[in-house]
């Protein structure tokens, strides 16, 4: 869309009453990318999401959006640059796909006023890019969860932003929904240039769909890079603890991780 | 997808919504109308227009000027203000049981209003002030209770019942010391009651209404991003924490006085938003249509109160006889669901 915005950490700390989940952590967001977040399980991955997200504000050091603090900048003209879909977000019983959609468009609107055309525009182009333009007057109640998540999608899309954070999107998901929303995202990021940053779960997918990986282990910075450079055997064994065999995924010649469990193994 | 289609799909939607918020006004008009001509005498609509535009009517002036008008008018005030402080509440917490009523606030503002009436000898605007520095407090201590490791709302609403209780108890100590006290009286402070309504007792409520109702539909856009979770209203440029103290001390604002010029009518608050959900889909703003389903509760259960039996019941007995199983239908249906509003 527009220039691209810069997006960092630096030295940020985050914590909860005793415990330190993120120590000092840096970060720069590749502009114009999709970055994935990799970790093991309480790592500290979504908290970082959520702290890059201004969701939780930092007891050291600082969220950069442009060069300055996020927590100096005004909310509603962050949520113009950066957007976020959390984690198993829930809809109102009874709304509209496209009412829903058009939340998205709350930081472009005023009190009390209706939708402009340019609401109207974005909404109804969010609902052709994640392909759910037949479902804009159906009750997001009777959608099954592909399509729900794609509603969810599509309303981050109408906000309009030139970076989107996802927590999870793919989770809850059957494998060919989770195929389904990545390849909607990497549209977006080749049509758009929309920076993307995802926390998955699947690291396969994560490698075939990235540009970057972030391994995150014990509230840092772990390894950062493209996925070849960064998703091997070692990188397994000291994130996840596990033993396992790296090859070329035969489709996409990313990294293919195969665990090495006790059991079944040849 | 073309623009106009959307426009179009919207505007049905929309049309819908605008043609049942006329319905309830009209609802609401008609009952406003009923209240002034039913009574131990009817009055017809002439009689009652000529009252209304300050002319002398022998008999009816009494009546309808001095007692009906008040009556229906603060019917209309609280009802309103309970049903959009109550869907505030619902809204804001995402819960149909997260009332006012049901956890604890209108309690704490019924037992001040009490305490300054009964034990103080207040006047009409001090006891509203107490009430609304009661429901506040009992507000901020439901939510210190409750907000331990974030903000669970289950944990609100079952301590918030717990606060009800102890309140509801105090109440009842305090009313029963009063020997002067007869049980109409009473029950205003029990389950409320337009009872004795007068301009003098109706007016802080008229005020309050004036400066609070507007700022929570001002408030209306965040309340409705605030309903698809406080994660994601963040994300779309909401300021959480201060757009909720706004909301809490507007809501319990319009509470207070309502509770201290009719006492807690039972239920209202809790009933009014999910009826208005039910007639007009609860997904756009429920601000006002709570409002009005709450006006026309009090409205038709008043009418029902005074003249349907032998007996006149204070409008809260009747609203809580309807309260109850509809409390009872929704814990049903909420535990089916797990869902919001």
């Amino acid at each position: 869309m527009t220039t691209d915005h810069r997006l960092e950490a630096r030295a940020v700390t985050v914590g909860y009453r005793d415990r330190i989940v993120l120590a000092a952590l840096d970060l720069t967001i590749a502009a114009g990318r999709m970055t994935g977040i990799v970790g093991a399980n309480g790592c500290g991955k979504s908290t970082l999401l959520r702290a890059l997200a201004r969701l939780l504000p930092p007891t050291g050091g600082h969220v950069l959006l442009d060069g300055s603090s996020l927590q100096q900048q005004k909310s509603k003209e962050i949520a113009r640059v950066l957007g976020l879909l959390p984690q198993g977000p829930t809809a109102p019983e009874g709304i509209s796909v496209a009412e829903l959609v058009g939340r998205g468009r709350h930081p472009h609107q005023r009190a009390l006023a209706g939708w402009s055309v340019r609401d109207y525009e974005a909404v109804a182009a969010a609902l052709d890019a994640t392909g759910i333009a037949d479902l804009a007057d159906r009750s997001v109640d009777e959608l099954s969860g592909g399509q729900r998540q794609r509603v969810w999608i599509a309303m981050a899309l109408a906000q309009e932003t030139d970076i989107l954070l996802l927590d999870e999107p793919t989770t809850f998901l059957d494998v060919a929904h989770q195929v389904e929303i990545l390849d909607l995202l990497a549209d977006l990021n080749q049509d758009r240039g929309t920076t993307i940053v995802m926390v998955l779960h699947d690291l396969n997918l994560a490698s075939r769909y990235c540009d970057e990986i972030v391994a995150v282990r014990e509230g840092s910075v772990h390894a950062i890079g493209p996925p070849v450079d960064v998703v091997t055997e070692q990188l397994m064994a000291d994130v996840f603890g596990l033993d396992s065999l790296v090859i070329a995924d035969p489709v996409s010649g990313t990294p293919l991780v195969l665990p090495c469990g006790r059991h079944h193994v040849r | 997808m073309s623009v106009a289609t959307l426009v179009a799909i919207r505007q049905r939607r929309l049309r819908t919504r605008t043609a049942v918020v006329a319905g309830l006004t009209a609802g609401v008009v008609a009952a406003f109308a009923a209240s002034l001509m039913v009574g131990n005498t009817f009055y017809g609509p002439v009689d009652v227009l000529r009252v209304v535009s300050g002319q002398a009517v022998d008999g009816a002036s009494f009546a309808v000027g001095d007692l009906r008008l008040p009556r229906a008018t603060l019917a209309v005030l609280a009802g309103a203000s309970l049903g959009i402080a109550g869907v505030t509440f619902q809204t804001m917490l995402r819960n149909p049981l997260a009332a006012p009523d049901i956890i604890g606030i209108s309690a704490g503002s019924a037992t001040a209003a009490v305490v300054g009436i009964v034990a103080l000898g207040l006047s009409d605007t001090a006891v509203s002030f107490l009430a609304l520095a009661a429901g506040l407090g009992t507000a901020a201590a439901i939510y210190l209770l409750a907000h331990r490791n974030g903000f669970a709302g289950t944990r609100l609403i079952l301590i918030g019942i717990g606060v009800a209780a102890l309140l509801d108890s105090i109440t009842a100590y305090v009313l029963s010391r009063a020997s002067e006290w007869d049980l109409q009286s009473a029950m205003q402070w029990l389950t409320g009651s337009l009872n004795g309504a007068t301009w003098a007792s109706v007016a802080p409520l008229a005020v309050a209404c004036a400066l609070l109702i507007p700022a929570l539909l001002l408030l209306g856009r965040d309340l409705s991003a605030l309903r698809l979770g406080d994660d994601t209203a963040a994300a779309l440029g909401v300021r959480v924490r201060p757009t909720r103290l706004l909301l809490i001390l507007a809501a319990v604002g319009l509470l207070a006085f309502a509770t201290a010029a009719s006492g807690p009518i039972a239920f209202v608050a809790f009933m009014a938003g999910p009826i208005a959900a039910r007639v007009v889909g609860s997904g756009g703003s429920l601000l006002v249509p709570a409002a009005l389903t709450g006006a026309l509760l009090v409205l038709v259960a008043d009418l029902v109160g005074q003249n349907a039996f032998d007996n006149r019941y204070p409008v809260g007995v009747v609203t809580g006889a309807l309260g109850a199983p509809f409390l009872l239908f929704l814990l049903v249906r909420v535990n089916r669901s797990g869902g919001s509003l």
